[in-house]
């Protein structure tokens, strides 16, 4: 196994490309997947302040 | 199969198909992956002459291709959203900027951590490198062309001009800078030439293109996905997404 | 035709003129405004304006001098160093001095209404931008043309390595402008500014300078140049015909 992380005496230069690769696998991933709840939240927020408004007129039971 | 393109070409009708195939191609590359790196850090066999450190390639080489696919694959979609005018060919070419710049980042940071125990240099002037570099300022001028543009559909216009402009030069630089790089090194070593390819090797670099391919259409999707309700959001049809959404379903 | 009356810069009075004229010339019965005729028309306009405004000019070409006369503080007064970077040098400069003057070339006409004007006009946009871009070319890449030879001889070049870097420049500089324009009116109105104008148009320059430069280096190694300055010369003629309708796009987006 150490064999195997040690890549012949390359592990630094290996394990940095294969390590940056997987970085950026991650980060795109989690940023487009943050994109995509932020732009459904903006969405959210912008539909419903219509309905909260009216709410706040009667009684908290009513929604 | 015949599709209805230009029905697919609505926001609309494109949405729920993006984000169905993207899961689905997910999946893919991750099949893909997963059996090209055991290809690659495994199967293929250490290398005479570079010894170990030769299986970056196996992300070199894919991320390399990509960078320069994309933008191929973004030009068009960018000729498209001129030449039709459609709204979903722009959001296409804005999603497909952000992952061709960090694959054509990859190909430059790999590129060098390859340079350094085989060459000696962690970033050597050569054709293929330096034409990846300028590929990536053009990608990064798309970006922030349209991010200081305040109306989306001027931006998709302008960006679309950009893109084009940029793949005519793809070429002409990439001739230039090899001329530039033979010139003066004499007899040229190409410092990104991989070594005398054993068919495993060969297999495992095609596999993992085949996953970075199938990596890149799943993000894009489901970035185009997050463009799409960033953009649409005047539209009526988007609410019937935020119930699914609390559902968990889109 | 009455124009709305804006503030307008030296360059409005001019299209005044020539709007009117071209109302009279399609009176009589000139159906097809011709494109050589629109390409003259907005270059003298441009250039009339650019001349008003001498100090402008000279201040661009100081910059030119300023930094090429900078490179050997930084590096070395040794005559090998600096023939060696001398036209890498003089080529990167006349480069950036582009880019300096660039914004000028779409941002007070916009400001102000004429471009709009201008794209409104029955001559074809293509043309008259071209006339733009001539005129941009005439009062700096010309200058720059002029001027680095004399400016060469700070850095040890003799004679034909001289000639070589006018000739470069000549090709060059025209190219620059060119490409450059698409830059500008594509950044027209954008946040980011010269910034943003540099960073879309520098990587699109790397052939001119690769090429150019590599012309000036070729005949101080002592190898002809004829290859790099017929790329450039290719390279001229196929931006002098494509671009403009590029540039034409550009704007019109602009002007949405």
């Amino acid at each position: 196994m150490g064999e195997f992380f040690a890549m012949g005496g390359y592990a630094w230069y290996v394990w940095m490309a294969y390590g940056a690769a997987a970085l950026t696998i991650v980060v795109e991933i989690a940023a487009v997947r943050t994109r995509r709840r932020r732009a459904f939240d903006e969405l959210r927020m912008a539909a419903e302040p219509a309905p909260a408004a009216p709410s706040l007129m009667r009684t908290r039971g009513a929604r | 199969m015949l599709i209805n393109w230009f029905r697919l070409s609505s926001p609309v009708s494109f949405y729920p198909l993006a984000g169905a195939w993207s899961y689905a191609f997910g999946a893919l590359a991750a099949l893909l992956a997963g059996a090209g790196l055991v290809v690659a850090l495994w199967i293929a066999p250490t290398d005479a002459t570079q010894g170990d450190a030769y299986r970056i390639i196996f992300i070199h080489v894919p991320a390399a291709w990509m960078a320069m696919f994309i933008y191929l694959v973004m030009a068009c979609w960018s000729a498209a959203a001129l030449g039709f005018n459609t709204r979903l060919s722009a959001m296409m070419a804005q999603a497909l900027a952000p992952t061709g710049a960090l694959m054509a980042a990859l190909a430059l940071w790999t590129g060098a951590f390859w340079g350094r125990p085989t060459w000696g240099t962690y970033w050597a002037w050569d054709a293929r490198m330096t034409s990846t570099l300028i590929l990536l300022f053009l990608y990064l001028g798309i970006i922030a062309l349209r991010s200081s543009i305040e109306d989306p559909r001027r931006a998709d216009r302008a960006c679309a001009v950009l893109a084009l402009v940029g793949a005519v030069n793809v070429p002409i630089i990439y001739f230039s800078v090899q001329w530039w790089n033979t010139l003066h090194q004499g007899s040229s070593i190409s410092l990104t030439a991989a070594p005398k390819m054993a068919m495993t090797m060969l297999a495992g670099i095609l596999i993992m293109t085949a996953a970075a391919w199938c990596y890149t259409i799943a993000v894009v999707l489901a970035r185009v996905q997050a463009i799409i309700v960033e953009r649409e959001r005047g539209a009526g049809w988007l609410e019937s997404l935020i119930d699914l959404r609390a559902e968990g379903r889109a | 035709m009455s124009e709305v009356p804006r503030k307008r810069h030296a360059g409005a009075d001019a299209l005044h003129d020539a709007h009117a004229d071209a109302v009279r010339t399609t009176a009589t019965g000139d159906a097809q405004p011709s494109v050589l005729g629109a390409i003259g028309w907005a270059l003298a306009r441009d250039f009339r304006v650019a001349v008003r405004s001498k100090g402008e000019l000279g201040v661009q070409l100081l910059f030119y001098v300023i930094v090429v006369s900078l490179f050997p503080l930084a590096t070395s007064p040794s005559r090998e160093v600096l023939a060696t970077l001398g036209p890498g040098v003089l080529w990167t400069s006349a480069l950036l001095a582009s880019l300096l003057s660039l914004p000028r070339l779409f941002a007070s006409d916009h400001q102000d209404g004429t471009l709009e004007q201008i794209a409104l006009s029955p001559r074809p946009l293509a043309a008259l931008v071209s006339g733009k871009m001539a005129a941009h070319w005439l009062t700096t890449g010309l200058p720059v043309v002029v001027m680095a030879p004399l400016l060469g001889a700070q850095y040890a070049l003799d004679a034909p390595v001289l000639g070589t870097l006018a000739l470069s420049l000549l090709l060059g500089t025209p190219i620059l402008s060119l490409l450059g324009a698409v830059g500008a009116a594509l950044t027209l109105g954008a946040r980011g500014g010269g910034s943003l104008l540099a960073l879309l148009v520098l990587p699109l320059y790397a052939p001119v300078l690769i090429f150019g430069a590599g012309a000036v280096d070729a005949v101080r190694a002592g190898v002809s140049a004829a290859p790099h300055l017929s790329l450039l010369g290719a390279g001229l003629l196929l931006a002098l015909v494509a671009v403009p309708f590029a540039v034409a796009a550009a704007v019109r987006i602009a002007l949405d």
